[in-house]
């Protein structure tokens, strides 16, 4: 079912008499729910976008891609860069903003004061479990009138409702960038040295540690975005910053510095290798620790060492890992796996007694992505 | 404004209330005296007041959890209090409640620099927080204008902002986790240490809730490396619409001022009879503000002057020093205070679509004539959250019903015209009747909804935020 109108999409769905799963573009879920497919591809278009007002309104099928060339054509960017997973998912389609809103995908930058995609969400648009239409939020900066379910639905994997349109912040793209590169450092030197650069006065967007790189070395990778002289002035003081941890070579190259910041996003190291992909979500300086504890595996650290993408060999006991975050900050996702069984880390008893309850009013018979979410 | 008469049956329960609340907390932290209780009768919006039941004031979050414990079982709503700094009503109590004041709860729990947080004790003051890790280089963004006074519990509630949201959002974008407890003595955590929710975001729902979801007793906050220098440029215009252009046209240029504040004539009169900052006589008066290194801000000012210039301003003021930094704020830091000394005032926070300054100024001017009443801006244009400043008096018999229908006027203008009733203070029980202008019946029912799951008794904070027409059912339902 492809809804060609808000209107048509909630009497689908009051109309439904079993379950739905519900696509954008289709690349971000290699196996979602059962159910006849409700797609959102034909909900399409950059409603308003005011520049001056760094907003930008479009309905929830617009391709990422059509977004972008509209933004970029005023020097303008998505500053959450969400990642596009197909590469990493081997998924084909076209990935649209309301996947990126449904999944909450966020890219290197939400280390910074960017933030994730909740952090640019204004106001969405969405049709309930029950076919009802809910608006919430709009496409102002500040609002905090009535409860943010905007917030609430970013992330919530359709589970809720199914988005018509997204307002999103946007901000200006940088004119440069400088990235400063170190090879050879093991992960707890690395994430110690993320960890001060993001505690210096530099304005990190971005800060990355690849166990293996390009050539098969580790490299360590920190982003610094502005003008030309601003960029020049800070990685310089940064460099020093950090002495003892370098010295780093300082990339400015305007195509490489964007396409290794692109690998990063969308955990390129992993795109042809085998094994099951977890997403990890963590306290920094634990990050080392944790991935000390799987023998075989390999990471990809996003996000001063707080995002973990962790490849293991195929079928790892899916409870270790969960173990290994017990009573520690954080949780995991499973990207992609050939087990079967619910991908989301289980959340404490009084808080998923919660969010059952939230799914049970908003979607009163169940019938969206059910058992997605737990 | 109404609020729902007192429950004649929840009163008749005060006594066995008391002493049960005595039983399980040390004496101290139970007020039910009435002279005392007076002290809680109202927040920032002083124009309403009502003494509660009781107040109790707990030290750790097992003493919440047995306070609303207690409420729970009884059926006794419950108000949650930070420092009792709302502008909404947000604190305000009604005859049959219990408040809950956080105040003493104020302890640093955690600082971890390397990971960028800090964990605290929900009632510690906002500018406390900062100042638990400046001297070591770091900060908490969110600075709303009551910063020396209000609670982190408040901010959390209402979603606080601040002069400083353009480059680094609001409250909701800078916590990453709270422990809370619910309006049955649950007591739950959400978020932590690292940056995404597992899961449905609660955490951002949570914030911005107004207290009616659950009281949090402990934040864990992001923390920021402080710039390593700021400065501010002051730039008169003789028209609103130029200054508002001025604003667009320095956000497409690229650069991302830190602030950009706005004060109209009747503002910049008052201010400057009041704190005498040398401000020019002008109709409209920008102060952007950049962060960086010595070069950078310069470099970031000349752009921007560049682009202020081809407005033909009347003046530019680029400041050289923390001396003349500091006398280009003095005026607008000290508005509400110089507006203060000359009228009563009603502060409102309507958000605005950047693009329809100029629109909207001109409208409140029009309606300032037709109700008769002052009114002076003063606002964060930047991210379009406008602080209109109506003037009345106070003993004049009619002018606060006259000030509050002109309010209400231009919060549906803000609406009209894109934005939205309330930008940071929240909507307590000043905007809860305007709701409706904003959001059908479905998009509130959807939010009710979810206070049905986290409270389904509606005891926490209960005739704040939706119309009570709206909410009647549900809040009798529970009774």
């Amino acid at each position: 079912m492809t809804p060609k109108s808000e209107d048509e999409l909630a009497r689908l769905i009051r109309e439904a008499d079993g379950p739905l799963r519900i696509t954008g573009g289709g690349t971000r879920m290699t196996r979602a729910s059962d159910g006849e497919t409700l797609s959102t591809s034909a909900l399409s278009g950059v409603t308003l976008y005011e520049p001056g007002a760094l907003t930008l309104v479009a309905q929830a099928g617009t391709p990422v891609a059509e977004i972008e060339a509209a933004l970029d054509a005023e020097g303008q960017m998505l500053a959450f860069e969400p990642m596009d997973h197909r590469g990493l998912l081997g998924t084909s389609g076209t990935p649209t903003i309301g996947g990126v809103v449904a999944a909450n995908v966020s890219g290197p930058r939400r280390v910074s004061s960017v933030g994730a995609c909740r952090d640019s969400l204004l106001g969405v648009r969405f049709v309930d479990g029950s076919g009802t239409l809910v608006k919430n939020g709009g496409r102002v900066m500040k609002n905090v009138t009535g409860y943010d379910l905007t917030k609430l639905m970013a992330g919530s994997f359709g589970t809720l409702g199914v988005l018509t349109e997204v307002a999103l912040k946007v901000l200006p793209r940088k004119p440069a960038t400088a990235v400063l590169l170190r090879e050879g450092l093991d992960d707890e030197t690395a994430i110690t040295a993320l960890c001060r650069a993001l505690g210096s006065p530099y304005e990190v967007t971005g800060a990355a540690h690849l166990q293996r790189g390009l050539d098969g070395a580790p490299v360590t990778m920190i982003r610094l975005e502005g003008s030309e002289a601003s960029t020049a002035y800070r990685s310089d003081a940064l460099c020093r910053n950090l002495a003892e941890f370098g010295p780093f070579t300082i990339e400015r190259d305007p195509g490489r510095t964007r396409d290794c910041w692109r690998d990063v996003r969308d955990v390129a190291p992993f795109h042809d290798r085998a094994g099951d992909i977890w997403r990890l979500s963590v306290k920094p300086t634990d990050a080392p620790a944790i991935v000390a504890a799987f023998e075989g595996a390999e990471a990809v650290y996003d996000w001063g060492g707080g995002l973990i993408w962790l490849c293991v060999p195929e079928g790892t006991d899916a409870d270790r890992v969960r173990r290994a975050l017990a009573g520690a900050n954080g949780h995991v996702t499973f990207v992609r796996r050939t087990a079967t069984g619910n991908r989301f880390h289980p959340a404490a008893p009084a808080v998923a007694a919660l969010q059952a309850g939230l799914r049970h009013r908003f979607d009163p018979r169940g019938i969206l992505n059910p058992g997605l979410m737990g | 404004m109404d609020m729902p008469p007192p429950d004649a049956t929840i009163l008749a329960r005060k006594p066995e209330l008391l002493e049960r609340l005595h039983a399980a907390l040390p004496d101290a932290a139970v007020i039910s005296d009435e002279v005392e209780t007076r002290a809680y009768e109202c927040d920032a919006l002083t124009a309403y007041a009502c003494p509660p039941m009781a107040v109790v004031l707990p030290a750790t979050t097992h003493e919440v959890s047995k306070i609303l414990t207690i409420c729970h079982d009884l059926g006794v709503p419950v108000v949650p209090r930070g420092a009792g700094t709302s502008l909404a009503g947000g604190a305000l109590p009604t005859a049959d409640c219990v408040i809950l004041g956080i105040a003493r709860m104020n302890e640093v729990l955690e600082t971890d620099y390397p990971n960028r947080f800090i964990r605290v004790q929900a009632g510690r003051t906002n500018l406390s927080v900062t100042g638990a890790v400046e001297e070591d280089g770091f900060f908490y963004a969110p600075d709303p204008s009551s910063q020396l006074a209000c609670a982190i519990a408040g901010n959390i509630a209402m979603n606080s902002g601040g002069a400083h949201c353009l480059k680094y959002g609001v409250t909701t974008n800078n916590l990453l986790g709270v422990t809370m407890v619910l309006m049955d003595g649950t007591i739950t955590h959400l978020g932590g240490a690292h940056m995404d929710a597992g899961g449905l975001d609660l955490l951002g729902l949570i914030c911005g809730s107004e207290g009616q979801l659950g009281i949090v007793t402990e934040a864990t906050l992001r923390i920021l490396p402080k710039p390593e220098g700021a400065r501010p440029v002051l730039m008169a215009f003789d028209s609103n619409e130029v200054a508002g252009a001025c604003v667009s046209d320095i956000i497409r240029a690229g650069v991302l001022p830190v602030a950009i504040e706005f004060m109209d004539r009747p503002c910049i009169r008052a201010c400057e009879a009041f704190a005498k900052a040398g401000y020019p006589d002008c109709e409209a008066l920008l102060i952007v503000e950049v962060e960086g290194s010595e070069a950078e801000i310069d470099e970031q000012l000349a752009t921007i002057i560049e682009i202020a210039r081809r407005h033909n301003p009347v003046e530019l003021r680029e400041s050289r020093s923390a001396e003349e930094s500091a006398r280009i704020w003095l005026g607008r830091k000290s508005a509400f205070g110089a507006m203060g000394q000359i009228n009563d005032y009603m502060c409102l926070d309507g958000t605005i679509p950047v693009s329809q300054l100029p629109h909207v100024l001109k409208r409140i001017g029009e309606m300032s004539t037709e109700f008769g009443l002052g009114v002076a801006n003063v606002f964060h244009a930047g991210d379009g959250n406008m602080h209109p400043l109506i003037l009345f008096d106070a003993n004049e018999p009619g002018d606060l019903e006259k000030c509050e229908a002109m309010g209400a006027e231009i919060l549906k203008l803000c609406v009209e015209v894109g934005g939205c009733l309330t930008g940071e203070h929240g909507v307590g029980i000043e905007k809860r009747d305007l709701m409706r202008h904003q959001y059908d019946p479905a998009d509130l029912e959807a939010q009710m909804a979810v206070k049905d799951v986290f409270d389904p008794g509606w005891l926490l904070n209960p005739a704040k935020v939706f119309p009570l027409g709206d909410s009647a059912a549900r809040r009798i339902a529970a009774e």
